[in-house]
């Protein structure tokens, strides 16, 4: 089972929501959209579903052309951020619903409403009606739904946006679990680069309608092609300076460093907010940087700097309040520095990635 | 301070009491009139009637003439509500669901359907009718209201459908639901609540509207106010059966408000009627 869209596009009222787009998902793989809001995940899932019909393209199902199929005919499962479930059928018959649009017999039907309702932790709440159950059990019921009918590709449309931090938490350990056992196609989309990191399988970056790069997620995240999608696979987002190199060596102000055999010029340094130290580490090279604000989160701080006219966050550990407004020194390891070339393109990834 | 809160409360309750007296009055001189005789309801001035009897009601009972009125109002207001509501369903559901050309417009246009007075129509409506012989039918009164009732039921089921979220349907796609089934077993049991409201005004609207109803008929489906006002120059005026006659058309409104007055406010908040 292999979903495969070919060169599709999707233009709504002459705005381009999704330029030409190649994609491949591979039989029982786990598959992460990651983007901002409204780069374009839900359009591309809705393509995959048959919700919506490509402007350009083709879907292609297994080797067979799905394009001009009928949404229901399509047999595909899908669960949104919002809770959605039949409210006035009790859980049992939300999940039992596609079973019997499939014509199971009622035995059947039964059995698999069970299991799957087991799997979900949802048996003592089957004669429930949707709404009556928590944002968590409403959404597993969904989940349930779109399980039970075994289809061969499920897309989960941020399914735990809408939930609350524990349950995301429970939910989200229990998906890779789910995926294991169903051997389907998962799509997942969300905005959280760590819960892309947590669910592993294979990332797609999406900004502003492309697809800035496929592939397993680890690497993506190590190696992003280009500073866009290293800035989309960062939470905070990816800092950024603009250095130039001569004879080998790059420097921000005094602080330089090594970059091996790169041509000469201007290049865009990239580096993660948490490799940003307030101490020194060997190798390290100092930068200054003025503090805005800070935000402390429990065991971490979220240190706002401004260095020249670029904005930087740094994520640190302890708790640090110190004065806004003050000069501070950071440390940063050039081994974690990207560099992207002036049109974004990678130019060297960072040495410890390379060497991981 | 307790006494001012009270006599504020006093005064609350006196302007209630004066409002109901003031509404319920005409009701309750109805109701005083359909209990006596016309020699009572001419002779004397009685809160109460003095000498209570039900010959009235009973007049109108057992009277042809008097009852098929009922019969034949009720069948076109429940022909019409019938109508109104399978055509306003899916008009509803194009109008909060899809993007079309000029959408907003038809939507507005709907409505001023309602603008123009009943009378504007009635003459078209009777040559009509009368030219394909549907004159004096139940069915000929239904359409004809229809005019405003349509309009009206789509403008508050869709009020109600667009409260709906669209996921919904999607998911219902998705799990292999056509659309007649959809619609019929997920998305209007989610709306009954507006289907109620609508059905009630068109019902409404239908069971009170005197004059296309009393053109477009003569015999064979004569509405119940038409009975009661052409009864009024036959033989003399007999007072205490037209009263009778108007208590019995008070109820059947009564009844269906009684049914759905949990959901007329939903209606309203809706921003829609």
């Amino acid at each position: 089972m292999t979903l495969e869209l070919s060169g599709i596009t999707k233009s709504v009222g002459g705005r381009m929501h999704i330029h030409r787009t190649d994609l491949t998902l591979q039989p029982g793989s786990m598959n992460v959209l990651l983007g901002p809001t409204l780069a374009g995940k839900t359009t591309l899932m809705r393509l995959m579903a048959g919700l919506d019909k490509p402007s350009q393209g083709r879907v292609i199902w297994n080797g067979t052309d799905v394009t001009d199929q009928r949404v229901q005919d399509r047999k595909v499962a899908m669960v949104y951020q919002q809770f959605i479930n039949y409210p006035s059928m009790k859980v049992y018959d939300n999940i039992a619903s596609p079973l019997r649009l499939m014509g199971v017999d009622r035995e059947e039907v039964d059995r698999r409403v069970r299991e799957t309702a087991d799997m979900m932790r949802l048996t003592p709440m089957l004669d429930r009606k949707p709404l009556e159950l928590s944002g968590g059990q409403q959404q597993r019921c969904a989940l349930a739904r779109a399980l039970v009918k075994g289809a061969g590709l499920v897309l989960l449309d941020e399914p735990l946006a809408n939930l609350d931090y524990k349950l995301r938490e429970e939910l989200r350990a229990e998906i890779p679990r789910i995926f294991e056992e169903s051997g389907a196609i998962f799509v997942y989309a969300t905005t959280e680069p760590e819960e892309a990191l947590l669910l592993g399988g294979n990332t797609a970056t999406l900004w502003e309608g492309r697809v800035t790069q496929v592939g397993p997620t680890p690497s993506v995240y190590r190696a992003p092609q280009d500073a866009t999608t290293a800035r989309v696979f960062s939470d905070p987002p990816m800092n950024f300076k603009k250095v130039s190199i001569k004879a080998g060596r790059a420097g921000i102000h005094s602080a330089q460093w090594d970059t091996g055999d790169l041509p000469d010029g201007d290049y865009l340094a990239g580096f993660r907010p948490a490799h940003l130290s307030l101490s020194e580490t060997p190798g390290a090279v100092p930068l200054s940087a003025m503090l805005e604000t800070t935000e402390i989160t429990g065991a971490r701080t979220f240190l706002h700097l401004r260095h020249g006219d670029d904005r930087w966050v740094g994520l640190v550990d302890g708790v640090h309040d110190r004065d806004h407004g003050a000069q501070m020194t950071v440390w940063l390891d050039p081994s974690h520095v990207y560099l992207f070339k002036t049109d974004g393109q990678l130019a060297r990834t960072a040495p410890y990635a390379a060497a991981a | 301070m307790a006494a001012v809160a009270e006599s504020k409360g006093r005064g609350a309750a006196l302007v209630m009491v004066l409002y109901l007296l003031f509404l319920m009055l005409p009701i309750y001189w109805l109701l005083n009139m359909s209990l006596k005789t016309n020699r009572e309801i001419l002779g004397v001035f009685s809160l109460w009637p003095q000498n209570p009897t039900l010959d009235n009601y009973r007049t109108i009972l057992t009277d042809p003439s008097w009852y098929m009125g009922y019969v034949n109002s009720l069948t076109y207001v429940v022909l019409n509500t019938a109508i109104s509501i399978a055509v306003a369903l899916p008009a509803a559901y194009a109008f909060s669901r899809y993007r079309f050309l000029g959408d907003k417009h038809l939507f507005f246009w709907l409505l001023t359907n309602r603008m123009a007075p009943a009378a504007v129509f009635a003459l078209p409506f009777f040559q009509l009718y009368s030219s394909i012989g549907l004159f004096d039918t139940h069915i000929a009164v239904a359409l004809a209201h229809c005019l405003f009732n349509v309009p009206l039921a789509v403008w508050i089921l869709e009020g109600f459908m667009s409260g709906v979220p669209r996921e919904i349907d999607e998911t219902a796609y998705v799990d292999g639901y056509s659309f007649p089934r959809f619609f019929v077993r997920i998305f209007m049991p989610l709306i009954a609540s507006g289907i109620g409201v609508a059905a009630f005004f068109c019902f409404m609207f239908s069971w009170v509207e005197l004059l296309l109803s009393r053109t477009l008929t003569s015999v064979d489906a004569k509405p119940i106010a038409a009975t009661m006002t052409r009864t009024v120059s036959a033989s003399g005026l007999d007072w205490g059966v037209l009263a009778a006659a108007g208590i019995l058309t008070i109820i059947p409104g009564a009844l269906v408000i009684w049914f759905v007055r949990n959901y007329i406010a939903k209606g309203f908040a809706l921003g829609r009627v």
